[in-house]
C-alpha cells in the first residue's frame, strides 16, 4: 500500500491501462506535453507519444465526436473534457449520440469509450468552472456515471471504466485532486461499477453521498457518534447503474435516510434515492427523507461566502442528520 | 338558517360532557324540547334537548367523544332555510350535452390521424406510380369526434384521524402483535419510535400481561418550582368522586382465597387455539372466572345486591362489571346477563367490551346497570389487591397472578399454578360467612374446570 | 482556388465508349444500372406505401442516385473504405448490399431489419457488412464520427479510407467545421461528400451560405475541394477515385456534388408550398435513371428490351418485398430493453 493523492490515482490508472492495452489512448486540450490543467496526464505523452496522447483543437463536440469515431472503429479512446463545464457542447454526441449507439444498432457496436472530465466546486471556481453536471447523464439511459471520491475508489474504478465496453463518464472531484489522499494497493487491482461503498457502519441513520460531500459526511458522522448516534455513511461511487440493494439494505437497518450532494436538490439523484427508498423501503421507513444538497441556484459563485453558502458542508450535514435521529 | 347546537352549561362545577347516545340522526326532523343526544358528566347523565324546530343537518361530535361545555356538537337547519324546511329532497338534474368547446384541458382525438413522425401535413392527392388514393384520400378526410367532457373529480374523504405511526413502525406492530396503545413513545413529540417498538418487544413486555403504563402527566409548574399541578380530566374526577362516595358509605370488610387453576390453565390451552382461530379475538382467563363467578352469585344472591337504605335489594339479573384499563383511565363495560353466557360467550362478549373501551365506542348502556364487578388485578402482576367496591354493588372481586408454586397435596410437595382471588364486600348486607361461602363456591368451580369441560 | 471537375458527357448526355472510366469494364456499368434501377424502383414503391399507410416516414435519394452510387461504385473498387452516409442516402444503402427485403422490413419497422431491429428510422443504425454506420439524423452528428472512425483505423495501423457523406445543410453546422479542422491537421484519410441540392428542407441554399459553392471551403483547411456534377454517374465515380487515392497518403477532400432532389424533403413535406413552379420538372429532365440507359443503349452495352426487362425484375423483387415485408412481424416487445448497455 502506498499513500496517494486522487489526481495521481487517477494518472495511474490511465498509465496502466494504456499500457495493458494499445487500444487505449487520450484526446483532449492540452492533456500533451502539458499533461493537462489538472496534470491528470502528465508524464504520459512522454511515454506514449503523441499519436496515443493527443492534444485536440478546442471544440468540445469534436473532441466526443471525434472519440467516439474512433471507438466505432474499434479503439478504447479516453477523451477529457477540460472542465464540466465546458462539456455542453458536446452533449449531442454524448446524450444524443454515445448514449444510443449500442441501443441503435441493435447491439451491433458497443461504444467502448471513458470521458473524463473534472467537476464540483469549493475552489472559488464560480459559475463556469465549479458545475455539477452528473444529473444530466445519470437520467440517460445508455450512460454509465461513475464518481469516486478517494484515491482507492477512482485508481480502481477507472481501469474498469476503460475496460468497460460502454460509455462511462467518470467524474473527478476537482477539489478532491489533491485534499484527499489515501491508501492504495500497489498490486494490480480494479473495483466493480455498480457498487456503492459502506465507508462507515453505523445503526442509527443512514446517509448516501458521493463525491466531495462524502467526506463531509464522514466528518459529520464522526461529530454525530460523539452523541451516541450511530451514522452509517454510504458512498455510491456510481451513480448510474445505482447500487439499490446496498442502499436499501441500508434504509433497512437503520429506518432513517439521508441523502447529500453538492449538486443542486431539485431533480438530483438525491430525488432519485429518496423516490426508491419511499417505494421499495416504505415499510422500514421510521422517519422523513432527508436531502442535504446543494439550493437551487445556477452553480455557487465566485464570491467566498456565497460559495461557503451553498455548499453543504459538514455542519449543515451534522444539523440535518442529528435532526433526522431525534425524530 | 343553520343553528349551531352546543353542549349546554349545567351547573358550576361541571366543565365537561361525554357523548353518551345520539337520539336523532342526520336528516331527522326534530322540535323544540324534543330530546336531541344523551350527555354523560361527573354529576349526571342528561338528556339534550334541541332549542328549535327544524332538521338536524350534520353532528358535530362523535359517541363516547368528551368535550368542554360550549363546544358545537351540531347543526340544525331550521325552517326558513331552504334545506331544514322541506323534508323531501329536490331532484337533481345531470347535465348530459356534450359542452360545445373543449376548455382549457382541451381533448384528445382519436379518429384523425396524427401529424407524421418529422411534422408532415395532412397528405394530399399526389400520384406517385402505384399510389392507391383511396387511402390516402379517406386519411385526409378524417373528422374528429368530440367526446363529451368527464364531470369534475369529487373531493376525497377527510382521512380519519388516527394515532400516526411510522412503516416501520406499524410493520414491527404487527409482526410482533403488540398494542402500541401500550408503549410510551420517545420520539419527537412523544412518537413512537422504531427502537421503542423494539426495546419494548426484546423486554418480553409483549408477551406479558398487560402492564399498567405511567400515564404521561403534563401539568404547570407552582410559582416556587416545587411542585407540578395537572388537571384533572372529567374522569379522573368522575372516578375520585365514585371512590370517595363508596369508601365514605359503604363499610368495606375484604377476604381472600387461594385457588388451584393448575386444571385450569390445561383447560384454557386445550380449547385455546381452536376458539381463536374460530372465533376471533382471544381468550383469557377472564371468560372462565367470570363464569365461576356468575354461577356463585346464583348461589349466593346478597353478593348480587344493593344497600336499600332501611332494605337490602336483591337485583334479579346479574350484569357482570368488567373493569378496562381504558385509555382515559379505569372504566367498568358490562355484560347484562352474563349468567346467560357461555364461556365462549363471555369470552366474545368481554374482548367486544375491552375493543369499544379502547377505541371510544361504548355507549350509556355499557357503562350502565352492573350489579357486581371482576376486577384482573393479577394481569398487572398483582398477588393480593384491596378494591374498592363499584357504588353501589355489595362486592368486587379481583383475581391476582397466577404463579406456579410449590404446595402441600396430600402429606407431598407438588408444583401447581395458584392463584389468589380477593373479595371486598358491603358488610352492612353480608357478614364473613357469606363472603367467604361465595368466595369458595367461585374457588370450587374453578378448581373444577379441567380439560374436557365445554366452553359453549 | 477550387478546381473544377469537368463532366466527360457530351452535350445530350452520352458517352463515348473508349472514354470509360479507368478502372471499369461494360460489366460493371450494367450491374451499377441494375442496382440503380432497383434503388429508384424501392424508392417509388416506399413513398406509395407511406401515401397507403404502410411506411411511416420515407426521405428520398431520386435524384441523388448518381452521385451515391458513383461514388459507391469507388469505393468498391477500392475495397477498404468505410462509409458513414446521411438520411437521404437511401439508393447507396441498397446499391451497397441491402436486399429489397430487408429494405422493405427496415422501412416497416419488422423484426429483423438489420440496421436496427426496428429502433430507429428506417435505414438507421448499422449495416457493418457493407462497412455502414449512421447513428442518428442528427444533422452533421456523423462528421465528426467519421474523422474519428479515419483516426482509429490509423492508430490500428489500417487504410482504410472514409467517406462521409452529408448535404448543404450539415454544412452550416459547427461540427462540420470541427470534423474538417481536425481531419485537416491530423491528415487523415476522409472524403467529405456533400451531396448538394440546394435545399435544406425548405432552404434554400442563398439562405445557407454566402458562397455559390461549397467546395471551396476546403481551401480554409489547406486540402482540396472539387466540384462535380452529381447527376452523372460517371463523373462522381472518377472523382471518388480519385479522391480516395489522395485521401490515403495525403489527407482529407472535399467533393460536392451537385445534384437534384426530385421529391420532397421527406413523405411528411409538400415542397409545392416553397419551390418554385417547374424547378422539378426540369430537375427531372437529367434523371440518372433516364440518362444511365441511354447511354448504355446508345454505347450498345444494352438493348431497350433489356433494360426493360432490368425493370421488370426490378419490380417484381419490389413487389415480393413488399409483399414478405408486409407479412412479417414487428418486433417483440419482450425486447425492449435489450441492447442498451453493451456486456
Amino acid at each position: 500500500m502506498t499513500v496517494k493523492s486522487v489526481i495521481e490515482a487517477v494518472r495511474e490508472a490511465i498509465f496502466e491501462e494504456m499500457a495493458r492495452d494499445p487500444k487505449v489512448f487520450v484526446m483532449g486540450e492540452d492533456v500533451g506535453i502539458r499533461g493537462g490543467v489538472f496534470l491528470a496526464t502528465q508524464g504520459l505523452a512522454e511515454e506514449f507519444g503523441d499519436e496515443r496522447i493527443i492534444d485536440a483543437p478546442l471544440a468540445e463536440a469534436s473532441i466526443m465526436g471525434i472519440a467516439l469515431g474512433a471507438a466505432f472503429s474499434g479503439m478504447r479512446p479516453i477523451p477529457e473534457i477540460q472542465f464540466s463545464d465546458f462539456v455542453w457542447p458536446s452533449i449531442n454526441q454524448l446524450i444524443g449520440e454515445a448514449a444510443r449507439t449500442c441501443y441503435g444498432t441493435n447491439g451491433a457496436v458497443p461504444v467502448p469509450m471513458v470521458i473524463r472530465m473534472p467537476y464540483g466546486g469549493g475552489i472559488r471556481g464560480g459559475l463556469f468552472h465549479s458545475q455539477n453536471v452528473e444529473t444530466h447523464f445519470f437520467h440517460t439511459p445508455g450512460l454509465k456515471v461513475v464518481a469516486p471520491c478517494t484515491p482507492y475508489d477512482a485508481k480502481g474504478l477507472l481501469k474498469s471504466a476503460i475496460r468497460d465496453n460502454n460509455p462511462v463518464v467518470f467524474l473527478e472531484h476537482k477539489k478532491t485532486y489533491r485534499l484527499v489522499r489515501g491508501e492504495v494497493p500497489d498490486e494490480e487491482y480494479t473495483l466493480p461499477l455498480g457498487k456503492a461503498d459502506i465507508k462507515r457502519v453505523g445503526s442509527h441513520v443512514t446517509v448516501v453521498s458521493y463525491g466531495l460531500t462524502l467526506h463531509y459526511c464522514l466528518e459529520a458522522a464522526e461529530e454525530l457518534a460523539g452523541e451516541g448516534v450511530e451514522v452509517e455513511v454510504v458512498d455510491l461511487r456510481t451513480l448510474s447503474p445505482l447500487d439499490t440493494k446496498t442502499i436499501l439494505e441500508s434504509v433497512a437497518k437503520t429506518g432513517k435516510l439521508a441523502i447529500v450532494h453538492e449538486d443542486n436538490i431539485t431533480g438530483g439523484v438525491g430525488a432519485e434515492i429518496a423516490a426508491l427508498a419511499a417505494g421499495q423501503a416504505f415499510e422500514y421507513l421510521d422517519g422523513p427523507v432527508t436531502r442535504i444538497c446543494g439550493p437551487d441556484v445556477p452553480t455557487m459563485p465566485f464570491a467566498q461566502t456565497l460559495e461557503d453558502a451553498y455548499m453543504p458542508t459538514s455542519d449543515k450535514i451534522a444539523d440535518g442528520l442529528r435532526k433526522l435521529a431525534a425524530y | 338558517m343553520s343553528v349551531t347546537i352546543e353542549l349546554p352549561h349545567v351547573g358550576e362545577s361541571v366543565v365537561e360532557g361525554t357523548i353518551g347516545k345520539w337520539l336523532k340522526q342526520p336528516g331527522d326532523t326534530v322540535k323544540r324540547y324534543e330530546p336531541l343526544v344523551e350527555i354523560i358528566t361527573d354529576k349526571v347523565t342528561m338528556e339534550v334537548p334541541s332549542p328549535v324546530d327544524g332538521s338536524l343537518v350534520r353532528l358535530l361530535a362523535e359517541e363516547g367523544e368528551t368535550l368542554p361545555m360550549g363546544a358545537p356538537i351540531a347543526e340544525v337547519a331550521t325552517a326558513d332555510s331552504p334545506e331544514g324546511a322541506e323534508p323531501e329532497t329536490a331532484s337533481i338534474q345531470v347535465e348530459t350535452a356534450a359542452p360545445s368547446s373543449p376548455g382549457t384541458t382541451g381533448q384528445l382525438l382519436r379518429d384523425v390521424t396524427p401529424v407524421g413522425p418529422t411534422g408532415g401535413a395532412v397528405v394530399e392527392n399526389l400520384e406517385p406510380a402505384g399510389a392507391s388514393t383511396a387511402a390516402s384520400a379517406s386519411r385526409s378526410a378524417a373528422a374528429a369526434t368530440p367526446t363529451p367532457a368527464k364531470p369534475a373529480p369529487q373531493p376525497t374523504a377527510a382521512i380519519a384521524d388516527r394515532t400516526r405511526l411510522s412503516p416501520a413502525v406499524r410493520r414491527l406492530a404487527q409482526e410482533h402483535s403488540v398494542d402500541v396503545s401500550r408503549i410510551q413513545g420517545s420520539g419527537l413529540g412523544g412518537r413512537i419510535t422504531r427502537e421503542d417498538i423494539l426495546k419494548f418487544v426484546e423486554s418480553g413486555a409483549a408477551q406479558a400481561p398487560a402492564a399498567a403504563l405511567a400515564r404521561p402527566v403534563v401539568g404547570e409548574t407552582s410559582a416556587d418550582g416545587q411542585e407540578t399541578h395537572v388537571p384533572l380530566t372529567p374522569v379522573r374526577r368522575m372516578i375520585a368522586e365514585a371512590m370517595v362516595r363508596s369508601v365514605t358509605e359503604i363499610p368495606h370488610a375484604w377476604s381472600t382465597v387461594e385457588v388451584d387453576v393448575t386444571g385450569l390453565v390445561a383447560f384454557r390451552t386445550s380449547v385455546r387455539a381452536e376458539f381463536e382461530q374460530k372465533q376471533g379475538g382471544s381468550l383469557t382467563f377472564l371468560p372462565f372466572i367470570s363464569k365461576a363467578v356468575v354461577e356463585a352469585l346464583r348461589s349466593f344472591p346478597t353478593m348480587n345486591a344493593t344497600w336499600g337504605g332501611d332494605k337490602i335489594i336483591l337485583k334479579n339479573r346479574i350484569n357482570l362489571g368488567l373493569a378496562v384499563a381504558a385509555p382515559d383511565g379505569l372504566m367498568v363495560p358490562v355484560l347484562h346477563d352474563a349468567d346467560q353466557l357461555s364461556i365462549a360467550g363471555l369470552a366474545g362478549g368481554a374482548n367486544d367490551l375491552a375493543e369499544r373501551a379502547r377505541t371510544k365506542k361504548l355507549t350509556l348502556n355499557d357503562v350502565q346497570g352492573g350489579t357486581f364487578t371482576l376486577n384482573n388485578t393479577g394481569a398487572l402482576g398483582s398477588f393480593a389487591s384491596g378494591p374498592i367496591i363499584n357504588y353501589p354493588q355489595a362486592g368486587i372481586m379481583t383475581f391476582e397472578t397466577i404463579q406456579k408454586r410449590a404446595v402441600v397435596i396430600d402429606d407431598a410437595i407438588a408444583i401447581r399454578s395458584m392463584m389468589n382471588i380477593c373479595l371486598s364486600f358491603d358488610h352492612r348486607i353480608n357478614d364473613g360467612a357469606e363472603a367467604s361461602g361465595f368466595l369458595s363456591a367461585v374457588k370450587n368451580r374453578l378448581q373444577s374446570m379441567a380439560p374436557g369441560t365445554s366452553i359453549y | 482556388m477550387p478546381r473544377k471537375r469537368t463532366t466527360r458527357t457530351q452535350a445530350n448526355g452520352t458517352l463515348s465508349k473508349s472514354s470509360l472510366p479507368k478502372g471499369l469494364e461494360a460489366s460493371d456499368l450494367v450491374d451499377y444500372y441494375t442496382r440503380l434501377v432497383q434503388a429508384r424502383t424501392i424508392d417509388e414503391r416506399i413513398w406509395a406505401l407511406n401515401r397507403q399507410g404502410k411506411v411511416p416516414i420515407a426521405a428520398s435519394s431520386q435524384g441523388h442516385e448518381a452521385a451515391q452510387l458513383g461514388s459507391l461504385l469507388a469505393a468498391e473498387k477500392d475495397g477498404d473504405c468505410f462509409l458513414f452516409p446521411y438520411y437521404r442516402d437511401l439508393a447507396l444503402k441498397i446499391a451497397a448490399g441491402l436486399t429489397p427485403v430487408q429494405t422493405m422490413m427496415s422501412f416497416m419497422g419488422k423484426a429483423g431489419d438489420p440496421y436496427s431491429n426496428g429502433r430507429q428510422f428506417p435505414l438507421q443504425g448499422a449495416d457493418l457488412p457493407h462497412k455502414i454506420i449512421q447513428i442518428s439524423n442528427v444533422v452533421a452528428a456523423g462528421l465528426t464520427q467519421s474523422v474519428g472512425y479515419a483516426l482509429g483505423c490509423r492508430m490500428a495501423g489500417e487504410k482504410t479510407v472514409v467517406l462521409v457523406y452529408f448535404g448543404d445543410g450539415a454544412t452550416s453546422q459547427g461540427e462540420t467545421h470541427e470534423a474538417m479542422n481536425f481531419a485537416s491537421i491530423h491528415k487523415l484519410p476522409v472524403i467529405f461528400i456533400c451531396e448538394n441540392n440546394r435545399y435544406a428542407i425548405s432552404t434554400p441554399q442563398s439562405a445557407q451560405m454566402v458562397v455559390e459553392e461549397v467546395s471551396g471551403r476546403a481551401a480554409s483547411y489547406g486540402f482540396p475541394g472539387f466540384t462535380v456534377d452529381g447527376m452523372d454517374l460517371m463523373s462522381c465515380y472518377e472523382a471518388t477515385r480519385e479522391a480516395i487515392t489522395h485521401a490515403r497518403s495525403q489527407g482529407p477532400v472535399l467533393l460536392e456534388m451537385k445534384v437534384e432532389r426530385f421529391m420532397s424533403h421527406t413523405t411528411d413535406d409538400d415542397d409545392r408550398r416553397y419551390r418554385p413552379e417547374g424547378e422539378v420538372e426540369r430537375a427531372r429532365e437529367r434523371d440518372p435513371v433516364v440518362t444511365l440507359a441511354r447511354t448504355l443503349i446508345e454505347e450498345g452495352i444494352l438493348t431497350q428490351g433489356q433494360v426493360d426487362e432490368i425493370a421488370a425484375t426490378a419490380l417484381q423483387a419490389t413487389d415480393e418485398a413488399t409483399d414478405i415485408a408486409e407479412a412479417s412481424t414487428p418486433p417483440d416487445e419482450s425486447v425492449l430493453h435489450d441492447s442498451v448497455y453493451s456486456p
